[in-house]
């Protein structure tokens, strides 16, 4: 039978530094829950929104595969393989930290917030050679329809990490329904709302509610404003 | 409130680094940091160090033979993985490991 377990967003850490007002849905920086570690292998989930032309330092990361998706704004990133780049609602962009990459990522615009979700989830390999990658994707694609935005292969949709997981985008209707197939035998899913109401096999989950399902093959999704945007996150629920 | 002293073991010199100065900014930690298993050792024995965090670049290998001599330098001794070489996870890592 189908486990579930239900983050309502207003029940985050939270965090207003002033230049960044961040929201996390699992333990990070000061916010520690032990009820909040993480879901399978998500263990970051930090809804951040920054202030013009303000960002985080230069940075070190290791083992970890970072996935920044954009929703409103640009973000300027430079790391220390070189790349100098800025990425925008539509790009998704990851960093596999490996054996250890030094970056910082400041808002590009003097001018305007950027908003950004910034996603860590364990490796399925250790010590991996550090990796920066992002793509443009065509957002029409996702109306009303799960787009793929990342998986484990490097020929598949979007782009790629070291892990058996799969991020899917979609924006929808009011009263569309539809059904989500796990990819793998053995993940869960983590539904998070971006925008709008959503009832997730029974769950009616609002703007920045997060719903992590396990022990299932599919879930069934039925959106309840226009213009609902969901992010689906497919994983390994065994560290 | 007691002091928390915090070994950091990696092999990236910069990350270390900045390990060091991130443990230390805490109060309530004490934070040393090394790249030599060796040194991490000695370390271990002179030192009443209450957690071990195992950084980046550490091979599978590696990682077992130090938790092994560390833990017969020290039978008690706590040693967690440290992931993402910074302090996003710092202190929930080391709140769950102490509370564990």
């Amino acid at each position: 039978m189908a486990q579930f377990v239900l983050h309502k967003g207003s029940t985050r850490g939270h965090a207003n530094h002033g230049w960044l007002n961040a929201h996390h849905t699992f333990s990070f920086a000061n916010y520690y829950d032990p009820e909040r570690m993480h879901f399978g292998v998500l263990r970051v989930l930090n809804d951040d929104s920054i202030d013009g032309g303000m960002g985080f330092g230069t940075h070190p990361h290791d083992n970890m595969e970072i996935i920044t998706i954009p929703l409103e704004g640009a973000l300027a990133h430079k790391d220390s393989l070189g790349t100098s780049s800025v990425i925008q609602h539509g790009d998704i962009q990851v960093m596999s930290a490996g054996t250890g990459v030094q970056h910082s990522e400041f808002n590009a615009n003097a001018d305007q917030v950027v908003k950004l979700l910034q996603i860590w989830l364990f490796p399925n390999k250790k010590n991996v050679t550090p990796r920066y990658g992002q793509i443009t994707l065509d957002i029409a694609k996702r109306h009303n329809n799960f787009q793929q935005i990342l998986s484990p292969e490097p020929d598949d949709a979007g782009v790629w990490i070291h892990q058996d997981a799969w991020f899917s985008l979609g924006t929808f209707d009011e009263n569309f329904e539809t059904d989500y197939q796990i990819k793998k035998q053995g993940n869960g899913v983590y539904a998070f709302v971006i925008k709008g109401s959503v009832t997730i096999d029974g769950h009616e989950l609002t703007s920045r509610d997060g719903l992590g399902i396990w022990d299932t093959d599919k879930i069934s999704l039925k959106f309840n404003t226009p213009d609902t945007e969901v992010l689906l996150m497919d994983i390994p629920m065994e560290l | 409130m007691k002091t928390l002293t915090i070994l950091y073991i990696g092999r990236n010199q910069e990350i270390t680094d900045t390990m060091n100065r991130l443990l230390n900014a805490r109060e309530e930690w004490k934070g040393i940091t090394t790249c030599l298993e060796e040194e991490a050792l000695v370390m271990v024995k002179d030192i009443p160090i209450d957690l071990v965090l195992l950084g980046n670049g550490i091979s599978a290998a590696a990682e077992e033979k130090l938790r092994a001599d560390l833990i017969r330098i020290r039978p008690v001794l706590k040693i967690i993985q440290h992931y993402g070489g910074g302090g996003g996870l710092l202190y929930s890592e080391i709140m769950a490991a102490l509370n564990g």
